[in-house]
Formats: C-alpha cells, structure tokens, sequence
C-alpha cells in the first residue's frame, strides 16, 4: 500500500469537513472518490496536498508521513494535486504553466522529456504552447492543469474534478488520458469525481464518501455492479 | 522647436523616475496586495544609505549600489517582521484587509523621524557623476544634461534588467504565477513566501534608485522632510495607477506619460500648476479608465 490514511479528521472552523476517515491505495492503482456535494472529496484532498491541516488521524505516503508538510515540500515528494476549477494561472502562457509545474526540479535535461511526454498525451497544448491560458476551451485548461501536475513528475496524482463543467466527448477524452498516464506513468491517483459513472469506469477502486464519513471501498466494478451504490450516487 | 524637445526630454527623465518608483509600488502590490505608502520613506532611507556611501568612498556609482542593496534589505525586513506579523495577527474582521496598509503609513513617519535622529535635519548633497547643465544644440542650451541623459539611459536599463527577470527566468516565473494564483504556485513547489519578501526587495531597490535619481536630478540636496521624495510618492502612485496597478509594462507607460504630461502643463500652461496637475491626471484616468491604461476591464483575478 503506498498511500495509507487511517483515522483522518478535517475541521473547518467549527464543522467536521472529514470525520474518521480510513482506506488505503495500491501503488500504481486509479482510486475514484465519488459521493454527493458537501461528502468532504475536496477537503480531503487539500489535506493529503497539504493545503489543510488535519485535526487528527495519519497520513502515511510510502511508508513515511506526510502530516503538516506543505504543498510546496510535499510536491518534492511527488504528490502533485490538480486542485478545483482548472487549476492554470491564467495570466501565463501555456508553455509557462508547464514550466511552473517543473520549477522546482534541477534536472533540466530531463525536463525536455516531461514536456515532449505532456504534448505527445494532450497535442493541442503543443499547438497552443505560446498561446496565453485564457485563450484555451474549458476542455484544454483541463489538460494543462493535469499537464503542469505531470511536469513535477509525480508518483501520487491528486485529480479534483476533471470532468467539471466540459462537454461529454471533452470528459471522454480527459478520462481516458487520466488512464492512460495512470498505466504509463505507474502513478497512483486519486480522482475525486461528481461523474461517478465514468470515474468508477476507468478506476481500479472506489472510495464512496458521505457526510465525512467513508461508507465504502471497493473495487470500482463491484461499486459498479452494488445496487445500493447505484441508487445513491450512480442515479440508476 | 528647442522648446518642444526641452519638455519631451524633461518629461521622459522625470517619468523614468516616476516609473521606477511606480515599479515598486506595483512590485509590493502584486507581490501581497499592500498599498505601501512608506515606499517613498524607504527610498528616503536608501538614498541616505547612498549619501553615507558617497562620503566614505567618494563614488557615486558605490553610492547608487550601496543604495539599492540597503533598499532591498530593509524591504525585505520589513516584510517578514512587520508585513508577516500585522497578516497573522489580524486575520479576520474589517480590520484584516487595511490593517498592512495603515502600518506602512505609520512606517512612513517612523522612518522619517528615524532618518532625521541619525543624519539630522539639515539638507546633505549628493553629486551626480555628469554635469547638470544642459547640452548647446546650435547656440541655445537645453534644460536636457548629460547628467539627464545618463539617468535616461540608467533607468532604461533597469527596466530591460527587470524585464528579463520576469519573462525569461524561473525566479521572474514564480514572481509572476505567486502574484497571479498563489495556491497553484505553492502546488507547483514555488515557496510563495519566500517570492514575497523577493517581490519586497526588488521593490526596495527599484524605490533606492528612484531616490537617488530624484536626488541629483533635482538640486542634489536631500533632507528627511525633502519635497521632493513627497512628490516621488504620488507621483509613482499616480503612474502605478495609470498603469492598473498590476502591471509592470504598464507602471513605465504610467510614468513616463505622467512626466511627460506634467512638463508639458509646465511649459504651456503655468509653472504654478506643478502640484495641481499630477491630481488632475490622477482623477481624469480614474473617471475615464478605472482600470489603468492596459488593465483589463474584468479587474483582477483572485
């Protein structure tokens, strides 16, 4: 297991965002987290990126752990996070935002070789490289959100929402290239997911969060195939 | 026709000095959203860490380095003291988002009284390396000097220094996405605190030259109530503002329209508007532009 938390607790201010919350992801393996609005997917994110600060519990990423490091450390560590709402700095060209997700990074040759391998998944950032990021489709952004994360060369891939607001045919193409670089990149990923469906499909497992609370962890078919689940959170 | 060249060249060495300290203005507000009103205070300070300078080693190349480091180090102390302290301690409530902004103001005083208890209230000079006077084109002379010339070409320079800081190096990348989105530059490794106090120190050598340059570009003279360093703020306000306040391109656009139109008020209409015309410039921008010459109408993103 390469990302254990176990017991984990997020408040905000006075509001239990996360509450006891445990599961455990496989190296190289897609987790999908799904559950309604308000479950608590993007609070637990920002907690394993660093972003918030737990109240309790542990958060242990190949066996060492990662409570109270910062974002900034933790992608040195190699968990990249993709936060909310296409996560480009829109007053950067595209070929900058790539540069960002690499800043850190000392091995200059070696960088050549992440953007080539960015461009070869998403080509349409090849042809948009100079172009400024708020020229760029909802659909595009997306991709050099997960882009600038693959430049930091990441072995944990935290993935908020791809699929947010892009048309059917863009989320096909954005899941797929998340399975694809899953497979080829031998990352482990978190996907948190409103889409449920089409999350579980591309998933290993799945992680189905309500109020907090983890109601179950599964492999992604039998969450798939489980009535119960299908009811609540698959809508059929 | 001497005339028309007289007040363009004036105009546009002014408006460098202005664009310089507009750079800085704009550097600190991109850098943690403060409006830092003791800039001009710490151009006052830089600028005598210069005159120190100047006496002990007789250059005035030293003096504008010595200058410009003592700037950026004070800035950069000021940030992580005071700035860092004032944004935790006063997290919430209407107070929270003025309370920086009010704390440069009383920076402001306490540097001034500060600068005049150790170098005293009397005016001290600074020389400039070039003469004053101004160049002979065909009989007449020019308010236009090589020491004019050179502050013309050294502001130039700076900016050309500046701007392939911010566009063609990572420490001028993570400047800009630190400014622009913060919470994506922390989860690309960039350690945004450490880029603010940067942003601060730039900010506090862009604001030492500025001084120095008012300085001798003025009569050489220099005291802690000095007129002139109360000009070089608002006079940088107003071409940070011109410029949108965000942007860099747009603070030297901001000044160097400022000096020129200044000079030309001055030469054409009445000397005796000299303090009147930067505000009408000031508020005309506002009513007609809110959002600066190139800054977009959408206004900032958070």
């Amino acid at each position: 297991m390469s990302l254990n938390v176990s017991n984990l607790t997020v408040h905000h201010g006075a509001i239990c965002a996360i509450n006891q919350v445990s599961f455990a992801v496989p190296t190289g393996k897609l987790a999908a987290i799904i559950g309604s609005n308000g479950a608590g997917k993007t609070t637990l994110l920002r907690t394993l990126s660093g972003l918030n600060e737990p109240t309790s519990g542990t958060m242990n990423w190949m066996g060492e752990s990662i409570l109270g490091g910062k974002p900034e450390k933790l992608v040195r560590r190699g968990i990249s996070h993709v936060s909310e709402g296409k996560s480009v700095v829109p007053e950067l060209t595209v070929r900058e935002n790539l540069e960002l997700g690499a800043i850190w990074r000392r091995d200059k040759n070696e960088l050549h070789e992440s953007l080539d391998q960015v461009v070869s998944i998403f080509p349409r950032l090849g042809e948009r490289i100079q172009q400024r990021s708020d020229t760029l489709s909802g659909g595009e952004r997306q991709m050099l959100a997960i882009g600038r994360a693959i430049m930091a060369k990441p072995k944990l891939l935290l993935l908020d929402e791809p699929s947010l607001g892009l048309a059917p045919l863009v989320i096909q193409q954005i899941f797929q290239a998340i399975r694809e670089l899953t497979t080829s990149m031998q990352l482990t990923v978190l996907l948190v997911e409103q889409n449920a469906i089409g999350a579980l499909n591309i998933a290993d497992l799945g992680i189905v969060l309500n109020l907090g609370k983890v109601v179950a962890v599964d492999n992604a078919q039998a969450l798939i195939d489980d009535p119960a689940v299908r009811a609540a959170y698959l809508g059929y | 026709m001497i005339q028309l060249l007289n007040t363009i060249l004036i105009g546009v060495t002014a408006g460098g000095i202005y664009s310089l300290m507009a750079i800085s203005i704009v550097l600190v507000w991109r850098s943690t959203r403060v409006i830092n009103f003791a800039q001009a205070g710490m151009a006052l300070l830089s600028t005598y860490f210069g005159y120190t300078a100047m006496m002990q080693l007789n250059s005035f190349w030293i003096a504008l380095l010595v200058a410009m480091i003592g700037g950026a180090i004070f800035a950069a102390l000021v940030e992580i003291i005071l700035m860092r302290l004032l944004v935790k301690h006063s997290s919430t409530g209407p107070i929270a988002s003025v309370a920086p902004i009010i704390a440069t103001l009383g920076l402001l005083g306490v540097i001034r009284a500060v600068v005049s208890m150790i170098w005293g209230g009397q005016n001290v000079r600074i020389t400039g390396p070039l003469s004053n006077d101004g160049f002979s084109v065909s009989g007449e002379t020019l308010v236009f000097s090589p020491l004019k010339l050179l502050i013309l070409v050294s502001v130039i320079f700076l900016m050309l220094l500046l701007s392939i800081l911010f566009q063609k190096t990572n420490i001028g990348l993570a400047l800009r996405a630190s400014a622009y989105a913060p919470e994506i530059a922390r989860l690309s490794g960039v350690k945004v605190d450490l880029v603010r106090t940067l942003g601060w120190a730039l900010a506090g050598a862009a604001g030492a030259v500025a001084g120095i340059f008012q300085t001798v570009n003025g009569n050489g003279t220099l005291s802690p109530d000095s007129i002139d360093f109360s000009l070089l703020l608002v006079s940088g306000f107003i071409a940070a503002v011109i410029g949108g306040l965000e942007s860099l391109v747009g603070a030297v656009i901001g000044g160097l329209l400022l000096g020129i139109l200044i000079s030309f008020v001055l030469m054409y209409i009445s000397s005796a508007l000299f303090f009147i015309a930067p505000f009408v410039i000031l508020l005309t921008v506002l009513f007609i532009r809110p959002q600066g010459i190139i800054g977009t109408k959408a206004g900032r993103r958070a």
